[in-house]
């Protein structure tokens, strides 16, 4: 009787044992997980780093990168100065994209044409591009709102 | 005494800086001047609005006086030398004489050169090609001269929004007469224009959107050369602005037919004065749509209409299941801005088709919808994933379950081990 | 391995021992026995409740490593938790699930306490910190609704705010008070902000810290039929066996808000707009839908007194009688029957639970 009444015993805290070590471990791996912070950095919509070297970016090119859900036109001009603005057509809202032969930005949805300071010049568009303030800071460009 | 006053004057000289600069908007005119002098002070209401309106005038501000206009003598206080003929006086000129009374200086691009380097100088000589000045021409006294537009004595700048010119303004400033039934009997125009154009998609943009570059009447029109554009140039006058719908349509068997059978284009089924915003509905075959106005069911247009149709509602459907179902996603707390992102390419492109439906091409229509489904469906399948992926977390719930039942197990095991040590 | 585990267990509690003189805890915790009888059960509801306030302070903390209060940020914040931040989906729905649940467990606790009469002499203390708890749980669970800075949240308060500024005389100011402002807007945020990480948890730690304390001093209180009754009563050990019956409860309730977060993801909605009209099917956490529902019946006027302040009259004094309850019912204080006051609590939890129902299937109202 002895024995088995040990063994059960035993039995019995290694199950408690187990059962709360295993969620001890179990509850803990989210929270640590949740301490790392994540990749993207912090909450922010007012600035975001663009995935490109300033050293890639040819003269008289651009490209779209993506502002929070919104796209972002980088544009370097024949000059190389590197210029950004909201690559929203202020037309009706279409995506617009750089014309190195024009050296323009225009919109292929209702041929809107905007210059290098994404001021609209020709074409339905009513207002100039939102311009972005653009910023480089050793091997990265970062972009913010409100320039 | 004399020690307050000095302290005084620095005070006094700040309060009329003060008090010149609350009024310049409207200008001081000149002291010793006949002309203002008297219309201001005669107190008849026949003569002294020219005398009340004038500080607000550009003139003014660039130093042309009444005399620059009207001729006569202003240093002389007695109204019969002051207004002598023999002196330049001309009184208040004859409705067909204001064009080239104006003209006078605007047409001399020497002497406009003083002021504005880039003026323009040829309104007078537009102003002649237009309805307005033709029947001027002709004699008739109604019609419109320079001061019917621009507030005479009260003329400002064109970029001052109170001027009657300023984009906002016009359609009231040609309302005027336009609009009145009454004062435009016996012309062949329209008057419904005015509230016609105010209920169009354009008006809209330009009085609630701010867009000052949305078209009004003179934009249209042309406004010194003011003529209603005729069929054979519409599409110009439209294209100025919509370039690629313009090209679009003039690359269409539209463009012959409609000139065969003398219709106009754009305007034909976008109509003119009162534009509405265009819709997908105005393509297709049901009773909404304008192609059904010439094509019968029989014809192949008929069937290209039906085709245009189902590509837009094809695009335009998937666009909205995808927006739909990312935005549940999203509200849910999933991260779908790159789905959301890259779902902006079938929104341009349904865009793009609505541009291109002018082409009246079926095939080159769909093949540019059809890009945009594409998008669309592979975003939508995004937001379906997304939304599985909520319910794969349910996964390592029945694992922690599954746990925490182990130590429940435990839990009671022990509890009854205990009970039965003490009973 | 058991027997050197134990022997290290004792090693060190000798180690404590020589140092602090523990002997008065232990034989606290030797001598705690908890009454067994067949309304038992009711005393698991305020451990449990303790239980979810501890993983609301746990996740709280947690939130706050990645939340920005203002109203620029807060949503976006929100969204980068739920988003962005590893399992930050699971500790944002486990914080707002457990919140609801916590409210439930502590209105069965509220409510158990007074239907076996345990407000009675000794313990009106105990009722009265607990009701302030109360209190202030709920103003918890209204400070922390807004923080995510949705649409629903945001109006939401608005409404609740309205309500406060109902109350006579002092109403105007007290809105204002809370709103930081004559309207709901980033201020309000702030406030709420400091409400729900600062002030009210300091208050909850000193008076939930009298509230068990009373509860370790005067033990369990045994209803009064059972001991009017008259048999012998039996009871069981505090330590081990009701501590382990509780935290089966705990562990199940654990099972539970994981499940819930992961089924039902608490949503985030859309982001706040003041200048958006109110969305509809505005309606406020479902333990304040029983007052919502009551304001939408009572007439506009009601003789000369606005519909909505006689409302909030009404609700200000039956939080009043329930808070002054151990000193009205004098019959239970006698140890006499108090039928009065039983069917008066079945009155007010009929009412809840009526209005809180019709809040959610009644059509439109007014």
């Amino acid at each position: 009787m002895e024995p088995l009444a040990s063994s059960r015993r035993g039995f019995v805290n290694f199950l408690l044992g187990s059962g709360f070590g295993a969620m001890a471990v179990w509850m803990l791996y989210p929270v640590l997980r949740y301490l790392i912070p994540p990749k993207s950095g912090e909450a922010t919509i007012a600035s975001v780093p663009v995935p490109w070297k300033p050293a890639e970016i040819k003269a008289n090119s651009g490209r779209i990168f993506k502002f929070g859900s919104q796209p972002g036109i980088l544009v370097k001009t024949p000059a190389g100065d590197l210029r950004a603005f909201a690559a929203t057509c202020t037309h009706l809202n279409c995506t617009v994209q750089y014309r190195e032969e024009k050296q323009d930005i225009w919109c292929a949805c209702h041929n809107g044409i905007y210059d290098l300071n994404g001021k609209n010049v020709s074409g339905p568009p009513p207002r100039p591009l939102e311009p972005y303030k653009v910023n480089v800071k050793g091997d990265q460009i970062v972009v913010s709102k409100g320039a | 005494m004399r020690g307050a006053w000095l302290l005084l004057a620095p005070a006094l000289l700040a309060g009329s800086v003060l008090l010149a600069g609350s009024q310049a908007a409207a200008q001081k005119l000149p002291e010793g001047n006949a002309c203002i002098e008297c219309h201001q002070g005669i107190g008849d209401p026949r003569v002294t609005p020219p005398a009340e309106k004038f500080p607000q005038d550009i003139h003014l501000a660039k130093g042309i006086l009444c005399q620059d206009c009207h001729g006569g003598d202003p240093k002389n206080f007695d109204p019969q030398g002051s207004m002598n003929p023999a002196k330049g006086f001309i009184g208040k000129p004859k409705h067909q004489a204001i064009p080239q009374l104006c003209g006078k200086c605007h047409s001399d691009a020497a002497y406009m050169k003083k002021f504005n380097p880039t003026i323009r100088v040829d309104q007078v000589q537009e102003y002649f090609t237009s309805v307005h000045g033709k029947k001027l021409r002709e004699g008739d006294q109604k019609v419109a001269t320079c001061i019917s537009c621009h507030d005479v004595h009260k003329i400002r700048a064109i970029k001052d929004q109170q001027a009657w010119t300023y984009p906002v303004k016009v359609v009231d400033t040609c309302g005027r007469c336009h609009g009145d039934a009454k004062y435009m009997q016996g012309y062949k125009v329209a008057t419904d224009v005015v509230e016609k154009y105010k209920t169009s998609v354009h008006y809209e943009a330009l009085t609630k959107k701010g867009d000052l570059s949305a078209p009004t009447c003179n934009v249209c029109h042309g406004n010194h050369g003011a003529t209603p554009p005729g069929v054979d140039s519409v599409a110009n006058v439209c294209g100025t602005c919509h370039s690629l719908t313009a090209d679009f349509f003039n690359q269409s068997p539209h463009k012959k037919a409609f000139a065969a059978m003398g219709l106009a284009p754009c305007v034909t089924c976008h109509s003119n004065h009162d534009v509405p915003k265009p819709s997908d509905s105005m393509v297709g075959t049901d009773e909404k749509a304008v192609c059904v106005n010439c094509h019968d069911p029989k014809s192949r247009g008929y069937q290209k209409a039906a085709a245009i149709r189902k590509s837009l509602d094809e695009l335009r459907g998937a666009v909205q299941r995808a927006t739909a179902i990312l935005d549940r996603a999203e509200h849910a707390g999933m991260e779908v801005s790159q789905a959301k992102f890259e779902l902006r390419g079938a929104s341009d492109s349904l865009l793009k088709t609505r541009a291109t439906v002018h082409q009246f091409d079926p095939a080159a229509i769909t093949k540019l919808s059809d890009e945009g489904v594409k998008i669309a469906n592979k975003m939508h399948a995004k937001g379906v994933k997304a939304l599985e992926d909520l319910t794969f977390r349910h996964r390592g719930l029945w694992i922690s379950v599954g746990i925490i039942l182990v130590a429940i197990v435990g839990l009671v095991l022990k509890i009854r081990e205990i009970d039965r040590r003490q009973a | 391995m058991p027997t050197s585990l134990a022997e290290l267990a004792k090693i060190l509690n000798a180690w404590v021992d020589e140092r602090i003189d523990l002997s008065g805890v232990r034989e606290l915790i030797r001598h705690k026995v908890v009454p067994v009888h067949r309304h038992t059960v009711w005393y698991y509801f305020g451990g449990m409740t303790l239980f979810l306030f501890i993983i609301q302070v746990l996740t709280g903390i947690l939130l706050l490593l990645y939340y920005r209060p203002s109203a620029e940020e807060a949503f976006e914040s929100v969204q980068f938790i739920v988003t962005e931040v590893e399992f930050g989906w699971l500790i944002r729905s486990i914080h707002s699930w457990s919140a609801n649940l916590l409210v439930a467990t502590m209105m069965i606790h509220l409510f158990s306490v007074y239907f076996t009469q345990a407000y009675r002499k000794p313990r009106e203390i105990t009722w009265l910190s607990g009701m302030s708890l109360f209190g202030i749980f709920l103003f918890f669970g209204f400070s922390g609704y807004l923080l995510p800075w949705n649409e629903l949240a945001y109006f939401a308060t608005k409404v609740g705010t309205d309500v406060a500024g109902q109350v006579p005389v002092v109403g105007h100011l007290m809105a204002r008070v809370l709103r930081g402002g004559d309207d709901v807007t980033g201020a309000t945020l702030s406030r709420f902000y400091g409400f729900h990480v600062a002030i009210l948890p300091l208050a909850t730690t000193a008076i939930l810290g009298l509230h068990l304390f009373l509860v370790q001093k005067q033990g369990m209180s045994v209803p009064p039929e059972i001991e009017r009754s008259g048999q012998p009563l039996r009871t069981m050990p505090f330590v081990p066996s009701f501590l382990l019956r509780d935290l089966v409860g705990w562990l199940s309730a654990l099972a539970v808000l994981g499940a819930l977060a992961a089924y039902f993801p608490w949503e985030l909605g859309v982001k706040a707009d003041p200048f958006a009209p109110a969305p509809a099917g505005i309606r406020p956490e479902w333990y304040f839908m029983y007052m919502f529902q009551t304001l939408k019946y009572i007439p506009a006027k009601i003789g000369p007194i606005d519909g909505e302040v006689v409302g909030v009259l009404g609700f200000g004094l039956g939080g009043l009688f329930l808070l002054l309850v151990p000193f009205l019912d004098r019959k239970t204080a006698r140890g006499e029957k108090s039928p009065l006051f039983f069917w008066i609590g079945v009155g007010i939890v009929t009412y809840i639970v009526v209005l809180s129902v019709l809040g959610y299937v009644a059509p439109g109202g007014k």
